[in-house]
């Protein structure tokens, strides 16, 4: 039997942007963003489902892009941006895509959730006025057991119609 | 604080108009779950907590010769190894299945049983040392489904059950069915298999259990059922329960599947104990697998008669059940096999005999519609091929038999409002069901299907005459309402119910309402979050709560105002006058008149579901307060050279009572929907052989997300779902189920639209391409255009247990039976007189 002895626990340290936010942090190189996240970062609103890249609900946004971090490294993160859930509202304000969620009923468990806005985000941030097609392309990494998906449609599609009307010229 | 039911469907409590009930609203949670701010189990982190990781049998079969753990317990990091001899005392959630150890001591009864725990500073230290443990295990004889479990009485799993590895045999009688069957213009019988399946939650298991500074254990856990494992942690522990907290963090999913106490809980429990530190699991989504408690294999027969007319004369049930390693709600599930064929449809005359047996594999358990689904699909895919044969419309052929309000069925359930025809006619009409059926061009089809299930179980797993559901509400100074309460939100919105109804009945908004829930130590019982309960249960209990409260701040407000307290309305956060509205106080005010009146406001309500009329043993599973109906029209397209299904559209229509928050109960019909079309297409819980070279063991086939199919958001189609409410005077504001009843009708409506579009009947779930090219294949050489079990396996059946039903003047009970009727007893009576085994079991 081969004798392993416990890996240094901070041995690694990367500098990155979190949530718009300078963050230095030292962590056991093995670990995943995800567990940065979570555990050495108490990011705790990144979830996780099966931690091989299957269910989707550990997405985050690196560099303006929807990524599983159960499958990316802490170290590979070293000088890139990351947008978690915490990060997606404002100035005490929700994001539409948010209040979006919370008002027409695409949270129920709301364990998928905070994954489902990153990655509905990303398709806004590209795609502003996605058809049903594209919402339900762009989410499909994204298993919901709970809604059935149609009020999660719904509800990206009303946020939609809320950006435009937020960036509508005065 | 008496426990008197509150009457239930009331909806007249201010000026008749309701202000939140049936508004569509942002549930009371919303917030926390858009931000990630939701505290699921796995967010919990103490200081100096320490985790928790599970060596688990590689073996499907095994006695456990010698476990040594000398190597691992002194690996650096490692704080405790616990084995079987650690936590020996056996749990489970049923008093009659009492078959579970945290960590099985001698014998491992499916590939996943724990064996060992290994507590570590870190995880990865607990997963290294694993490894270290060395045990010896001699292999037994794999039991791999049902069939061999009857032909191989030995090795027993257990050394407990009706016999070998038959766990329990039922047999009942409803009438002379042999007498239904003569009177029969035609007599139909089909077998049916549905595969198991899983709950799939996103969110895996968690706990976290520390010992309090004062040395009493607290444990967070995603629980579906808080009290349930009160009782088992105080059990295996040997503690007092009142020296046991337990909180069910909102869980990540539940679907039933963290119905049961667990041993990774139990686990950390005992670990948190022993060190004096918290501890925390977090299981893999190979080990959620392993949990499982899905749903039953089950293998059906179905014997109908009925006359030209379509009505039916004798029915005859018989199912033989995968139940997997352990009992669990097993005995339950047995009984729900057979429990609600006679609610939707007028059946005069029947027979159920079911069988579970005890196989190699993880314990399969309750998943949404518990026990209840499999027999479903059988019954309506039975009455789509009846309504052929007889040529009639499968709709007209269900209106013609459907249930009437108010019905005692021939087992003595006592149904209250039913809506079942109008949920048909709904379907019929949002589908176009008469332009499309057996009119849509070759491969599109269109299949119909309907459905009951039960409003909150009528009994608790374990017997007591205590409320099912308890609420305390307090009221302060600055006009705030503390909902206290054990009912644990699983994503459903128990939180928002119970927010929605105080609120509506003391003129308020439902963020007004603070609630603390799923709390053993907060808040009174609630039985959890399992049979579509929490709605009538922990809802008339709040509804009494609110009333009472309304009551003494009323007359207080009477008073100020010197009106007679039938004039006081509660609306918009003011306490006032009806006669003239401006005469009135703030709701602040208002309460802090009632303070100054009758000391500190505090008010509790609770609920205990009626008794039912079904007294025979095993008369406990089916019974419930009113039951939800649902009828569901799915058309399907087939493409005959490949088998290929897809959905595109599926019409529903359920019979709620109220929505008491329609975005909410809309969540449920689509989530429910969803969850069937799964379970219709893709998912199923498959085991298989190693090689003989390896191990031969018995393996889960795919025990990852990966693997196990479930429908992504490009396979949902769109869901036409429509309300029925007529309010149904046992529910709150008339509030029925919606958690579980909408996906019953999908499987069946699945299997029939598929014969609609190709002509061949898939008699399993669930329906994939695979079968239906197979069926194809056979209607092409000329045989029996169906793809589906062959027989069904003889089985030992019991006498049954004869019960006359209502309309041959019974009376509940069995006439080969001692009578069960309940007897007054003595106010002091300990509670451990009623033997174990005789216990009605419910879920």
């Amino acid at each position: 039997m081969v004798t392993i002895s416990p890996v240094s626990q901070k041995s690694a340290q990367i500098r990155f942007t979190l949530n718009g936010e300078q963050t230095d942090v030292s962590f056991a190189p093995y670990k995943t963003l995800l567990e940065v996240l979570r555990e050495d970062l108490n990011h705790t609103g990144t979830k996780h489902g099966c931690e091989l890249g299957e269910c989707g609900a550990c997405a985050v946004l690196l560099d303006g892009k929807p990524v599983l971090s159960c499958l990316l490294l802490g170290v590979e993160c070293n000088g890139r941006e990351v947008v978690t859930v915490e990060g997606l509202g404002a100035n005490g304000a929700l994001h539409p895509l948010q209040e979006a969620f919370a008002d027409l009923g695409a949270a129920q468990c709301g364990y998928c959730t905070p994954a489902i806005l990153l990655t509905a985000k990303a398709l806004l941030d590209q795609n502003p006025h996605p058809t049903r097609d594209q919402i339900r392309e762009a989410l499909s990494g994204n298993l919901c057991r709970c809604t059935g998906y149609l009020q999660i449609f719904e509800a990206v599609e009303a946020a939609v119609l809320e950006i435009a009307s937020q960036n509508k010229p005065a | 604080m008496s426990q008197q039911n509150p009457p239930g469907g009331k909806s007249n409590t201010n000026d008749g108009e309701l202000r939140v009930i049936g508004h569509a609203r942002r549930r009371v949670d919303a917030r926390a779950k858009v931000t990630g701010q939701t505290r699921f189990a796995d967010d919990i982190s103490l200081p100096r907590m320490a985790h928790c990781k599970l060596l688990r049998s590689p073996h499907p079969h095994a006695l456990i010769r010698n476990i040594d753990i000398s190597r691992a317990a002194a690996y650096p990091g490692v704080y405790l190894v616990l084995t079987g001899k650690d936590l020996p005392i056996e749990y489970g959630i049923l008093p009659v299945s009492q078959d579970e150890q945290a960590l099985c001591l001698d014998h491992v009864r499916h590939v996943g049983d724990p064996v060992a725990a290994v507590i570590a500073r870190e995880e990865l230290i607990a997963f290294e040392a694993l490894e270290m443990i060395q045990v010896e295990y001699e292999i037994l004889t794999t039991i791999s489904d049902p069939e061999e479990a009857l032909a191989t009485p030995t090795p027993r799993i257990h050394d407990y059950g009706d016999e070998g590895n038959i766990h329990k045999r039922v047999a009942l009688e409803f009438g002379n069915v042999d007498q239904g069957f003569a009177e029969a213009d035609e007599i139909f019988e089909d077998t049916f298999f549905y595969q198991g399946n899983t709950h799939l939650p996103i969110e895996q298991h968690a706990s976290v259990a520390t010992k309090d500074p004062d040395g009493k254990l607290t444990i967070w856990t995603s629980t579906q059922t808080p009290h349930y494992l009160h009782r088992a942690l105080a059990k295996v522990l040997q503690m007092p329960a009142a020296h046991i907290r337990v909180i069910a963090t909102p869980n990540g999913g539940g679907f039933g599947g963290k119905s049961d106490p667990f041993n990774h809980e139990i686990v950390v429990a005992k670990a948190a104990l022993v060190l004096d530190r918290p501890v925390k699991i977090c299981l893999t989504r190979e080990e959620v697998f392993y949990c499982h408690r899905g749903r039953h294999p089950v293998l059906m027969k179905f014997k109908t008669g009925v006359k030209k007319d379509g009505s039916i004369t004798a029915m005859h049930l018989q199912t033989l059940i995968d139940g997997g390693a352990y009992g669990s709600y097993g005995v339950a599930s047995t009984f729900y096999t057979g429990a609600l064929q006679t609610t939707t449809y007028h059946v005069p005359r029947y027979k159920f005999q079911g069988c579970r047996t005890f196989t190699n594999k993880p314990p399969c358990g309750p998943k949404r519609g518990h026990g209840t689904v499999q027999p479903r699909f059988g019954q309506e895919v039975q009455l789509d091929k009846i309504a052929e044969k007889l040529q009639i419309d499968p709709a007209d052929l269900r209106l013609r038999i459907a249930e009437s309000s108010n019905a005692v069925t021939a087992n003595f359930f006592r149904l209250s409002t039913v809506h079942l025809s109008e949920c048909i006619r709904r379907v019929v009409k949002s589908s176009g069901w008469r332009e499309k059926f057996r009119k849509l061009p070759e491969g599109h089809g269109v299949g119909l299907a309907c459905s009951a299930y039960l409003t909150g179980a009528g009994l608790p797993i374990y017997w007591n005459k205590m409320p099912h559901s308890g609420v305390q509400l307090k009221f302060d100074r600055g006009g705030g309402v503390t909902l206290f309460c054990g009912a644990t939100e699983i994503g459903q919105g128990s939180d928002d119910v119970l927010a929605s109804i105080v609120a509506e009945v003391l003129g308020l908004e439902t963020f007004d309402i603070r609630l603390y829930t799923g709390d053993t130590d907060l808040g009174p019982v609630d039985l959890g979050s399992y049979s579509s309960r929490v709605t009538i249960m922990a809802g008339n209990a709040a509804l009494q709560a609110a009333e009472r409260a309304k009551a003494l701040i009323a007359e207080a407000v009477a008073e100020r105002l010197s009106i007679a307290p039938e004039r006081v309305r509660f609306a918009e956060k003011r306490v006032f006058d009806s006669a003239a509205p401006e005469n009135g106080v703030t709701f602040t005010e208002a309460v802090c008149l009632a303070e100054a009146r009758f000391g500190t406001i505090g008010t509790v309500g609770s609920y205990t579901p009626p008794k039912s009329p079904a007294l025979y043993k095993g008369g406990g599973v089916g019974p419930s307060p009113t039951y939800s109906y649902t009828a569901a029209v799915v058309e399907v397209a087939v493409n005959p050279v490949t088998g290929w299904i897809t959905v595109p559209k599926i019409w529903i229509a359920h019979d709620i009572g109220r929505a008491l928050n329609p975005t909410l109960v809309r969540g449920q019909v689509e989530g429910s929907v969803y969850m069937g079309l799964g379970e219709a297409l893709m998912e199923e819980q498959e085991f298989r052989r190693l090689p003989k070279k390896l191990s031969h063991a018995l393996v889960h086939k795919f025990p990852s997300i990966l693997e196990y199919k479930s429908p992504t958001s490009l396979d949902m189609p769109d869901v036409f779902t429509e309300l029925v409410e007529e309010p149904d005077p046992k529910g709150p504001f008339g509030a029925k189920e919606v958690g579980q009843g909408p996906l019953l009708p999908v499987m069946p409506a699945v299997a029939n639209a598929v014969y609609d579009a190709v002509g061949v009947r898939i008699d399993e779930v669930p329906i994939t391409p695979e079968k239906i090219m197979k069926a194809l294949a056979e209607k092409k050489a000329g045989r029996s255009p169906r793809f589906g079990p062959s027989h069904f396996p003889h089985v030992e059946w019991p006498e049954a247990l004869r019960v006359p039903p209502p309309w041959e003047g019974g009376d509940g009970n069995a006439i080969n039976d001692v009578p069960r009727r309940e007897k007054v007893k003595p106010a002091h009576q300990p509670q451990s007189r009623t033997p174990e085994k005789d216990q009605v079991l419910s879920s």
